[in-house]
């Protein structure tokens, strides 16, 4: 008996530690109309799995708010950026999500940057009625699903059904193919909603999908599957996936000899891809993006420069996803009626003609942007040629 | 009459009254917001998993490196249940229904397992929740790796701290009776143990049994707080935390489960910041408590209050 | 047929590697009954150790791998001596546990310094980069590169076991730790020994694996790790050619489930190929199944 006094007396001085734990008792900090400054959570993958994305994510991010605070900040009053790191992982990413609405009083959240992620922080988001955007969150039910309009959640980037489209409608009339091979990464949703869109645009305008294999996150070895599919007749592969694993296929398919065209999304766009693969194997590959540093935009010219000022380097998609997520936020925190969650969250939703770096666009009923899609192609690792399609 | 309420087996519903109490005024004065609150969701989870598993490699000497897969089949299950009947009686029937299938396919896999010797044990419990994991990855019911999303919450306080309670009072029972005894006794010397009579497989069954049951609660636990499920979550890394927690506890005493799994929230919330710092730690912790002081803090002691009792045993003498 | 035979070729590579790999686990088995779970972290440290030295300090493939596997043996001694040398007489449990402790610390340490994201080789020049078509098959340098450098590794370790007074010293040990202690062979020097020639053969591996897949990371040396155990496990523990045969098996098994199979369950498969061995064979396909003493 000895021993359950002693548990529970443990527990309930670990209750009142914790609880001790919070200088600042539910009551969020001061926020709303009176407060001094704009708090923007930031939750994304700053280490983990997916860091690369969550870093340049708030690379964009950072350089919106330098230039929105040193242009006198929004009606008068600076953006504070609450800054958190998810460790690529989900009930971290909600967790976090928690502390930054009911501790740290946002008054809205960017990130985190993988679909599955961002969708575990929006029950947290409806709950507290503080809205939530993602500038990189692909899947198709991230804003809607089965169960309705998830009010408080948003994305500036199109969604993976209108990515596998776009690749299938690109393999059928740029590179005329008939016969497609899909390799996909079947650990992520990504990659099984690539490849879900893409083989159903392009059978239903003539192609067939001779093989389908798959593959999980964080493998290596491919050559069994790809000696497998080089016994079928094919035109072109399609590899719905990420840089890590799609360098490598790329790599080991032209060691073999398939030199067919290779395809894929914006989970290619990364330096790494050229590292794994090497620029040899990089020729006749494909991916749609959300922006191109070869696009000739003023507006485009200009963030780039910035872009350059500030960290030494060329901006890919994700910084410039998480730079137009930012101003997108902070154009809807200027319109909104009052600083609270709900008016910021109908402003997001009224957004009209935004111009980004990554196109303009308008929200629509389903809190999705209505925008283009690039499709950049490579020549010995390097981007080579765009065209812009859709709107 | 104050003498009576410290009797065996009343004190600790008193306690555990107490500490609920404590925690719902908590809650009820918004003190315990929602960060803290699921901080303290993740700890009573992990409570649950050290105590089960300590069930098993602590006190029936079964050395299992699964526990994480057992965690994911009581989470799946309930998620899949709560999901189609989205009441409290639903969330209760899925946390039952998930642990008693955690405990089926634990009896499935223990019964030819457990014949196997130490590591040779941890290797195939490890085979087999890689095993599981890949056939969650590769159902359609249970949306493959994308996992499950929207799984509705019905965790609180009332009913974390009743599944902790429960869990921790209920597995205790078991090891003091003549069974856990039996399971002990195993641990020590399993020759000796059936020379006298004692059913070793039987016994190593029934106990990898129940820590199953209870990783199963825990997973549906789980499920029903973080909104969420994905096979990843169940990797063996978390059945590795798990160990941790045991290890540093101490193998063989429950308290010693509780005490460790607190003292590392405490620190995975300190070490919030760095990741890659915390997993060094609790490597680091692990050889060195193997080290310096392999039965880990409490050894196979509960933590005590004698004090306390002492006090009351005088008390009494006064008094009569 | 052509398919066929360029799977088999596939599973050459792979195998290479998972044998490579198994030989450090069987040896060390057989010598202290400890399943070391660090092994794979000292498989890892290697391709690191190799990638370093190719990208910062530019030097050549055979190089490269020599300061691996020197490093790597330096390592693994090591680690025998800090962690599992106090224990060698605590319960078998407490061993094992350090063991993964030892390499969650290497794993994780390595991810504090070097980060988590994955690190790609430098491109291999002249022979490395060159492939070759025999009939339908298509064969890269580094395949070939794998195979050599494997065969090589192994028939040294087999002369080293067999022949030199050392290698017996290892043999007697895992036989009758105290009748080779009688016998006046020093334990202690015979144990670092095989840490020694394991955690060598392991750095290999790690070089072998960042040429050709040239890709790696902190935590590429979990999985691989596992199966490589369970190759060991397979051909029956402590033994090395079992090691050899077990490794070669589970390359098979990979490439054949995901070439003529589903990929999706590769790993599953091994799985439950390790369970079945360990349930209907405890002893493995080469162990001889002894009674055990009361």
């Amino acid at each position: 008996m000895k021993k359950y006094l002693s548990v529970l007396l443990v527990l309930v001085l670990m209750t009142a530690a914790l609880a001790g734990c919070s200088n600042a008792p539910s009551q969020p900090a001061a926020s709303g109309d009176d407060a001094e400054e704009i708090k923007i959570g930031i939750n994304y993958e700053l280490s983990g799995g997916v860091a690369t994305y969550g870093q340049a994510n708030l690379e964009g991010i950072e350089l919106a708010v330098e230039q929105i605070n040193a242009a006198g900040g929004i009606n008068g009053k600076k953006i504070t950026l609450v800054t958190y790191d998810n460790k690529s992982d989900h009930a971290e990413a909600t967790t976090l999500a928690n502390r930054m609405m009911t501790q740290d009083g946002v008054l809205a959240a960017i990130g985190p940057a993988t679909s599955g992620a961002f969708k575990a922080t929006i029950p947290v988001a409806e709950k507290n009625q503080i809205p939530v955007v993602s500038g990189s969150a692909t899947a198709d039910d991230v804003t809607v699903d089965a169960q309705g309009l998830k009010e408080y959640a948003f994305r500036i980037c199109f969604s993976d059904s209108y990515q596998g489209t776009a690749m299938a409608d690109f393999a059928l009339n740029t590179l005329n193919a008939k016969k497609a091979v899909i390799i996909m990464d079947s650990s992520s949703d990504y990659g099984k909603g690539l490849a879900k869109n893409f083989k159903e645009q392009f059978e239903k305008n003539g192609g067939t999908v001779v093989a389908e294999e798959a593959y999980v996150a964080k493998d290596t070895e491919f050559n069994a599957i790809l000696t497998k599919v080089k016994g079928a007749e094919f035109d072109v592969i399609f590899i719905p996936g990420y840089y890590e694993e799609a360098g490598l296929i790329i790599k080991q398919a032209r060691a073999q000899g398939i030199d067919a065209p290779v395809l894929g999304a914006d989970g290619f766009d990364s330096p790494v891809l050229l590292e794994l693969a090497g620029a040899e194997a990089l020729n006749d590959v494909y991916f749609s993006n959300h922006y191109s540093s070869l696009d000739q935009d003023p507006l485009v010219l200009k963030f780039i420069e910035d872009f350059k000022a500030k960290y030494d380097k060329e901006p890919d998609a994700f910084n410039a996803l998480g730079y137009d997520a930012m101003n997108f936020v902070a154009d809807a925190v200027a319109r909104a009626e009052k600083l609270d969650g709900t008016s910021i969250k109908d402003a997001l939703a009224s957004t009209e003609n935004f111009a980004g770096v990554t196109g303009s666009f308008s929200i629509d009923e389903n809190h999705n942007p209505v925008k283009s899609i690039v499709v950049i192609g490579l020549k010995n690792g390097v981007q080579d040629t765009i065209s812009r399609t859709g709107e | 009459m104050m003498n009576r309420l410290f009797e065996k087996g009343r004190m600790k519903y008193i306690f555990a009254l107490l500490v609920f109490a404590i925690g719902q005024l908590l809650v009820v004065t918004g003190y315990l917001n929602d960060y803290l609150f699921s901080t303290l969701t993740t700890l009573c989870i992990n409570i649950i998993l050290a105590v089960s598993l300590n069930l098993i490699t602590g006190f029936t000497g079964q050395f299992s490196l699964g526990h994480a897969g057992f965690m994911s089949i009581g989470g799946y299950v309930c998620a899949l249940i709560s999901m189609r009947i989205p009441t409290v009686p639903g969330f209760l029937l899925g946390v039952l229904t998930g642990a008693l299938a955690a405990a089926f396919v634990g009896f499935i896999v223990g019964l030819p397992t457990l014949r196997l010797k130490g590591d040779y044990l941890a290797i195939a419990t490890l085979g087999m929740a890689e095993i599981i994991r890949i056939i969650f990855l590769n159902l359609k019911i249970t949306n493959g790796a994308a996992g499950l999303n929207g799984i509705p919450q019905f965790v609180d306080w009332m009913w974390l701290s009743l599944f902790t309670f429960s869990s921790i009072i209920l597995i205790s029972n078991f090891i003091r009776s003549a069974h856990g005894r039996a399971c002990v006794s195993i641990r020590e010397d399993e020759i000796a143990a059936e020379s006298i009579g004692i059913h070793a497989t039987k016994y190593k069954v029934t106990a990898f049994v129940i820590g199953a049951f209870f990783a199963g609660i825990a997973g549906g636990l789980y499920a029903s707080y973080f909104y969420f499920l994905r096979p990843t979550l169940f990797g063996f890394s978390r059945s590795i935390d798990i160990l941790v927690i045991v290890v540093l506890g101490g193998i063989g005493s429950l308290s010693g489960s509780v005490i460790a799994a607190i003292l590392l929230a405490l620190i995975s919330t300190y070490l919030q910041a760095f990741p890659e710092l915390r997993m060094v730690f609790y490597a680091v912790a692990l050889v060195v408590i193997m080290i310096v002081r392999p039965q880990g803090l409490m050894g196979s002691k509960e933590l005590s209050l004698d004090l306390l009792k002492g006090f009351g045993r005088k008390r009494q003498r006064g008094g009569s | 047929m052509g398919q066929f035979l360029q799977q088999i070729f596939n599973s050459i590579s792979i195998g290479s590697i998972y044998a490579l790999i198994a030989l450090g686990y069987t040896m060390v088995y057989g010598i202290i009954r400890l399943i070391n779970f660090a092994h794979a972290s000292v498989y890892m440290l290697g391709a690191y150790i190799g990638y370093f030295a190719m990208t910062y300090f530019g030097l050549g493939f055979v190089p490269s791998i020599l300061l691996a596997m020197l490093i790597c043996m330096i390592v693994g001694v090591l680690i025998e001596k800090i962690a599992y040398k106090p224990l060698r007489n605590a319960a078998r449990i407490a061993v094992l546990i350090t063991a993964i402790g030892v390499s969650m610390f290497i794993e994780y340490g390595m991810m504090f310094l070097v980060k988590a994201n994955v690190r790609s080789y430098p491109p291999m020049s002249g022979f490395l980069a060159k492939s070759f078509s025999v009939g339908a098959m298509t064969i890269t340098a580094q395949q070939i590169l794998i195979l050599a450098v494997t065969i090589i590794l192994m028939v040294v370790l087999q002369i080293v076991v067999k022949t030199t007074r050392t290698g017996k010293a290892m043999r007697a040990v895992s036989q009758d730790r105290e009748a080779a202690e009688l016998m006046g062979i020093d334990v202690n020097s015979t144990i670092s020994f095989t840490f020694a020639i394991g955690s060598a053969l392991a750095g290999a591996a790690g070089v072998l694996v960042g040429v050709y897949y040239n890709s790696i990371n902190p935590l590429m040396g979990m999985l691989p790790g596992l199966k490589a155990f369970v190759a060991a496990v397979f051909g029956g523990i402590g033994l090395i050619p079992g090691a050899v045969l077990g490794g070669y098996f589970i390359g098979a098994v990979e490439v054949f489930v995901a070439g003529y199979g589903n990929s999706m369950y590769r790993d599953a498969v091994v799985f439950a190929i390790l369970i079945l061995v360990l349930i209907l064979k405890p002893a493995g396909l080469l162990g001889k199944s002894g009674r055990e003493k009361v």
